[in-house]
């Protein structure tokens, strides 16, 4: 079932937007797209009627955050699911009514890849092969080209589920491709995964692009990834809130984005950016401010009159800018709940401005090493968080930043050095030290059974508030957190911003000086990332010490200090501008964050290859 | 009890009774297995059909034919005329038994001579048989009285005077019915107890726990209260349904219950927080739970005799809580037994219980360092 | 090889590759089947042996010693002497002993003076079912004590019937020998169906259904591929269970293997069917195991007829169990295994699991679709 006509020609037509008749058939076409699922009782709307087309040659990106409905889109598009009412036409063929036609000319890969992990990777092929109808003799080329693109070469006897996840991921794509499909889904390839392996998977699928007329539909949450599609759909809540190339996107938000720089602190100016009017968005980056401002409201120099010698340098804008500008403004009752509440309490905090360099330590390892049998996850790791301070903690998959993350929450014990938490080895300390910590983890780990309130009162309760002072910080959560019209709902049934925003409350209960956040804001969508950030920020200048893992490496920009690792070793430490600019080289002048990150790994990575 | 702890029982209740998944996994399988053991499971037998050869054709004969058919326990399928269709009638179980009666049945009667009477059972199921002859035995015996006294023969030397203690129709429900008050209670309280660490660990909620000031045996106790609280609850609606629908008489002292189920509970939490503090999900938790529980069942005494055991099975059956804790739930409801008697099984399960929640707190400790 | 048969080929070679890796899978078919078939043949039997029995006699002499010795030498009681009818009715509320005969001060001359000397037997009728086995013992040994007495003093026996009880099939009366092959159709059922449910529910829980849903494998050829391994497995664990059943227990085996062979594929069928059929209603392991176990294992239990009578059960509760799959097996294993190759027994019963396995693999077959919702 190999495309048998290649028309390579159908890239450029359809990119310049020509009209129907010559364009290659549509790989995609969608027609008032509708379909709910009944839950607890009512019915929710997942697609509320997309219409949209996605052309051959080309790799669409199905962009939006967790819940926006791209899986259900996916789905719909294999066969999966049938649709409530609209059309979904797939190569031609309409799926509803013949799902086998599509499925024989397709590559899906689901979330979690598809692999049994129990084989080995090379039975893994076998099997797919076979279902596919890869003729025999045409597999051994077809292995080695496909080992050789995705560098899995040196693992084919190795049990799938001892790969790491950049591995599977790459399994799972080779398993889609060995039969040439027309139409290649990917749901979600790069959640979870650090971003070397992002990077290989998009130089895997740009390797395909070139060779073949596939047409690709890629979901993800990583608005970043948008920017490397050739057409984008955006998906939110269900609705399509813009489909067209990237740079269509970012046009539309053109002289409007600026880089913002001011004494008296970044944190303090962007805590002040995002109360300004005209400003849509604030967000920290590096030591500079990065605002994008509302159409038809240029900024000037002089809008703080508490920041006099404000900056504001023109920037390039980002897909998503125009993301937030589409959604932003006042969409979180709770953002202004939120930040009414930090002006209060923080207020005074925030004026004296990233202090934290004048505290001693709060959080120091000392040369841990960890050793899980013959395996050493850290290697004589040593670093040192002051007192104030947001710090990251970043690496690949298996660099060992999650192991080190468990030790200092007192989760796992180190096999050899010290560690130490407000003045307290967690694992030796009495109960009485881990009152002063938070835990927030990535999976918002609540009793998803409990209703809100049930969640606070419990929490509140294991921290041994009592009487007042526990109604009291019930309140607090409640009115801080904007939880109030949902206090009698199940947690496990919230939305993921709320079951976010929950966690977080329920971590701060007790007020605690030390705030551990792993992988915080994983799925959540841009503005409640953003939210997020605007309340670590207040903590962080109230002196509250915060420690973060995470893969989102535009989070990384709102740390003080970053710390990278690779295979259990420390490689970088400093400031985020001062990794950025350890990057610089003539070809790259101004790298991102990411670029910095893995050339820090690559350079890693090298001397021992050699 | 500290807050923190009662915070632990209070949430743990909640997630039981809010998930709808748990809160089946408390009520379903439970009535189920009640409703099922309570009417289905007895060794009495009802109804049992079975033929008549009756080669003899008199009065007395079809005497005896009718105390068969008047018989609660049997019903006469067939009263057959020749003997081809015996073997074909036991092959295929349409009878479970043939009583055959000589040509020469009357006359032996009239003269003295003992009448042969041949009673032939299918032995597929042996228990049954077992006691086909036993009711078939009893029959026979009762004509035989019967017909002594009617026609002046001298009765014989001694007769048998059978009286049955504490259950004097031996109802077999009477029997097995107490005895589910043993197993829903253990079958409760190790699932609620065996699962909940395990989920908390695949939802991640255990490590949210763990960062919390709670101690270990904080979470150790948190997680097992709320088995004792389930276990007792779930155990006195079953007692309830025991007495008021089963009618099953509960003689003896509700103190000295309630202590032996509390031992009970506390030796099977102590169980299944070891299985808890062993499995990583609630897979193995599950698994973990159903190898410990079936052995136990089977080897507790619930409906099989430990007596009737190899002696090597019987020394093993030391170990099993509910082996003790079936004895006093029998003792108590039918033999109206109290406290004071009932200290030889209570002692074991006590110290059972001690060891199985040192061991399950030492397990705990191991898995969290 | 068509392109189809490869399809079937490869997804039955991965069903392999998983079952030889899982332990769970082996543990389930091997391990646990040996496990219960070791619990039950040693730990069930309702054969009692040595019943401990107080013997209570007021005024012992020659004639009373002639009938308590009979309980000596009897296999199924282990006799010891009590002074009083007090003491021993306090070792019977103590469970020390299951049962007393009392023979009263007046026994001898009662007996003499034909007056009607009464034996009193008070059994422990807690276990109703030993107590009723004991009342059976009792009335063996008094039988056959008037018997010898009869015989001693040369008159003609004063028995009016002369009873004589035939075992069929099991002439020693071992319940092991009923037992064994009973619970091979319980161990079946937690193979087929468990199993079953277990291994689809997993590949739903990790998202593997749903990359095969997406080739263009037909759902025929996903269900045949589940069906074809687990029936082999389920099958192995039936060959292991009857070895040990007639080396390890010695049950004898006097029907023919292959009608047994045949009858256990019927029931494999309609076990693996229930298995397909639960695992369509439900996708998540911990959800399929506790449905297997309620729905097949439990009813497999208690309403199969292995050891509870079916008919002496309520009329609904009886007809409940004719739903039962294992019921028609349980039924030919104790025929094929005890009594031989009964046609009038296998016939209906193999024809009632035909139907059974038609129906629930039609029921899967039908309500297995290529989507998710």
């Amino acid at each position: 079932m190999e495309p048998t006509a290649r028309e390579t020609d159908g890239r450029s037509s359809a990119a310049a937007g020509g009209e129907p008749g010559d364009a290659p058939p549509a790989a995609i076409r969608l027609e008032d797209v509708r379909r709910g699922f009944r839950s607890a009782g009512r019915t929710v709307q997942a697609l509320a009627g997309i219409t949209a087309n996605a052309l051959r040659g080309q790799v669409t990106g199905l962009v939006g955050p967790d819940g926006a409905g791209k899986t259900t889109l996916m789905r719909l598009i294999a066969g999966l699911l049938r649709p409530d009412s609209g059309r979904i036409e797939a190569l031609g063929f309409d799926v509803a009514r013949d799902p086998l036609d599509v499925q024989a000319r397709l590559g899906y890969m689901p979330q979690r890849f598809g692999l049994y992990e129990d084989l080995t990777v090379r039975e893994n092929l076998d099997l797919y092969a076979d279902l596919q109808g890869v003729m025999p003799e045409r597999r051994a080329p077809r292995y080695a080209d496909l080992m050789h693109m995705t560098g899995l070469g040196p693992f084919t006897a190795r049990m799938a589920g001892r790969l790491s996840g950049g591995m599977k991921q790459k399994l799972g794509l080779a398993c889609t491709l060995l039969n040439p499909p027309q139409l290649l889904l990917l749901d979600e390839p790069t959640v979870g995964v650090d971003p070397v392996s992002r990077r290989e998977l998009w130089q895997i699928i740009e390797h395909l692009m070139r060779e073949t007329d596939t047409a690709v539909l890629f979901s993800t949450a990583y608005l970043d990834e948008a920017e490397r599609c050739d057409q984008v759909w955006l998906l939110h809540e269900g609705q399509l809130l813009g489909s067209g190339a990237p740079s269509d996107f970012s046009a539309e938000m053109a002289g409007r984005s600026f880089y913002a720089v001011a004494t008296g602190g970044r944190r303090a100016l962007q805590a002040r950016l995002a109360q300004t009017a005209g400003v849509i968005d604030a967000v920290i980056q590096g030591g500079h401010v990065r605002v994008v401002m509302a159409a038809g409201a240029p900024p000037e120099a002089k809008m703080l009159p508490d920041f006099p010698d404000l900056v504001l340098t023109p920037t390039a804008p980002r897909f998503e800018d125009s993301f937030v500008a589409r959604l932003g403004g006042g969409r979180h009752e709770a953002v202004a709940a939120g930040s009414r509440a930090h002006s209060e309490a923080g207020a005074p905090a925030l004026a004296s401005g990233d202090r934290a360099a004048a505290a001693g330590p709060v959080i120091t390892v000392r040369q841990v090493t960890r050793r899980f049998g013959d395996f050493t996850a850290v290697d004589n790791v040593s670093f040192e968080v002051r007192r104030g301070e947001i710090f990251g903690l970043l690496g690949a998959n298996g660099a060992g930043k999650t192991t080190t993350f468990r030790m200092l929450c007192g989760l796992l014990p180190p096999t050899q050095g010290a560690l130490e938490v407000a003045g307290f080895d967690l694992r030796t300390a009495a109960a009485i030290a881990r009152r002063r910590i938070g835990y927030m983890s990535q999976r918002f780990s609540l009793y998803g059974d409990l209703t809100v309130r049930q969640n606070l009162n419990f929490f509140s309760s294991v921290y041994r508030l009592t009487g007042a002072h526990q109604r009291a910080r019930l309140a607090w959560a409640g009115e801080e957190f904007a939880l109030g019209p949902m206090l009698e709902a199940k947690a496990g049934e919230l939305p993921l911003g709320f079951k976010q925003r929950l966690a977080l409350a329920c971590a701060l209960m007790h007020d605690p000086a030390i705030l551990f956040l792993d992988e915080p804001t994983s799925g959540v969508d841009p503005l409640a990332r953003r939210e997020f950030w605007r309340r670590i920020n207040a903590l962080a200048g109230r002196g509250v010490t915060v420690l973060v893992t995470t893969h989102f490496l535009e989070e990384a920009e709102y740390c003080d200090r970053l710390l990278i690792m690779a295979q259990g070793r420390v490689l970088n430490e400093g400031t985020p501008d001062a990794i950025k600019a350890a990057a610089r080289r003539p070809d790259r002048p101004d790298p991102t964050m990411e670029e910095a990150f893995i050339a820090a790994i690559e350079a890693a990575a090298v001397p021992e290859a050699a | 009890m500290s807050r923190q702890i009662l915070a632990l029982l209070v949430k743990e209740l909640l997630a039981v009774l809010a998930d709808a998944r748990s809160r089946w996994l408390l009520i379903g399988p439970p009535l189920i297995q009640l409703v099922v053991f309570g009417y289905a499971a007895s060794f009495d037998l009802s109804h049992v059909p079975i033929a008549i050869y009756d080669q003899d054709g008199g009065e007395a004969s079809r005497d005896l034919i009718a105390r068969f058919a008047g018989s609660p326990t049997f019903a006469v399928e067939a009263v057959l005329r020749s003997s081809r269709r015996i073997d074909e009638l036991i092959d295929s179980r349409r009878v479970e038994a043939v009583v055959v009666l000589d040509q020469g049945f009357s006359r032996d009667l009239h003269t003295g001579k003992p009448a042969p009477v041949q009673v032939i059972v299918d032995g597929r199921n042996s228990n049954t048989g077992l006691l086909i002859e036993g009711y078939a035995g009893t029959i026979l015996t009762d004509f035989g009285l019967a017909w002594a006294a009617d026609h002046g023969g001298a009765p014989p030397a001694a007769v048998l005077d059978m009286r049955a203690l504490y259950n004097q129709t031996l109802d077999s429900h009477w029997f097995i019915i107490p005895g589910i008050v043993a197993l829903l209670t253990q079958v409760i309280t190790l699932l609620v107890v065996g699962l909940s660490v395990a989920r908390e660990r695949e939802l991640g909620t255990f490590d949210q726990l763990l960062v919390t000031p709670l101690r270990p045996i904080d979470i150790l106790l948190g997680k097992g209260l709320p088995g004792l609280v389930i276990g007792l609850v779930e155990a006195s609606v079953i007692i309830a349904v025991t007495v008021l629908w089963f009618h099953v008489p509960l003689r003896g002292s509700l103190a000295a219950l309630y202590f032996g189920l509390l031992l009970f509970v506390l030796a099977v939490t102590g169980i299944g927080l070891a299985i808890s503090a062993l499995s990583a999900t609630q897979q193995q938790a599950l698994l973990g739970a159903f190898l410990f529980m079936v052995p136990s069942i089977i080897l507790s005494g619930f409906a099989t005799p430990i007596a009737n055991m190899p002696p090597w099975v019987q020394d093993l059956t030391l170990l099993n809580p509910m082996r003790y804790f079936l004895v006093i739930v029998r003792a108590v409801f039918l033999q109206g037994a109290d406290l004071s008697s009932l200290g030889s099984q209570l002692w074991p399960m006590a110290a059972m219980g001690l060891t199985t929640l040192a061991m399950a707190g030492w397990l705990f400790r191991r898995r969290m360092t | 090889m068509s392109p189809a048969l490869r399809r079937l080929a490869g997804l039955m070679r991965k069903e392999f590759l998983q079952i030889v890796r899982d332990p769970s899978a082996l543990a389930i078919a091997f391990v646990l089947p040996a496990v219960l078939l070791l619990v039950f043949g040693y730990g069930v039997s309702l054969d009692a042996r040595e019943v401990p029995l107080a013997l209570v006699v007021q005024s012992p002499d020659a004639l009373t010693d002639s009938f308590t010795g009979r309980f000596a030498q009897s296999p199924y009681f282990r006799p010891s002497s009590f002074r009083s009818i007090q003491g021993a009715q306090r070792a019977l509320a103590a469970r020390q002993v299951q049962g007393i005969v009392w023979l009263q001060s007046d026994f001898t001359r009662r007996v003499e003076r034909g007056a009607g000397a009464r034996i009193g037997v008070i059994v422990d009728g807690v276990d109703a079912n030993t107590a009723r086995i004991i009342e059976g013992y009792v009335q063996q040994v008094w039988a056959g004590w008037l018997r010898m007495r009869a015989e001693e003093r040369g008159e003609a026996p004063r028995m009016v019937l002369d009873p004589e009880a035939r075992m069929r099939f099991n002439p020693q009366v071992r319940s092991r020998d009923y037992l064994v092959p009973g619970l091979i159709a319980v161990i079946m059922t937690l193979t087929g169906a468990l199993l079953t449910a277990l291994v689809i529910a997993r590949e739903w829980e990790r998202g593997t259904m749903e990359a095969l849903m997406v080739t263009r494998v037909t759902v025929r050829e996903i269900l045949l591929a589940k069906l074809i391994p687990y029936f082999l497995l389920g099958m192995g664990g039936m060959a292991a269970s009857v070895l040990m059943a007639v080396l390890l227990f010695g049950v004898p085996l006097r029907g023919s293997v292959l009608v047994l062979a045949g009858c256990a594929a019927l029931f494999m069928l309609a076990a693996l069917g229930m298995g397909l059929l639960i695992s369509s209603l439900t996708r998540n392991q911990f959800a399929a195991g506790q449905v297997a176990i309620v729905a097949t294992f439990l009813p497999a239990f208690i309403l199969s007829g292995f050891v509870f009578d079916i008919r002496s059960m309520p009329v609904p509760i009886q007809a409940l169990t004719h739903l039962i799959a294992a019921r028609y097996f349980v039924s030919i294993l104790q025929s094929v295994f005890l009594a031989g190759n009964i046609r009038s027994v296998i016939v209906p019963n193999a024809l009632a699991l035909a139907v059974m396995a038609a129906v629930f693999l039609g029921l899967a077959a039908a309500r297995a679709r290529k989507r998710l919702d």
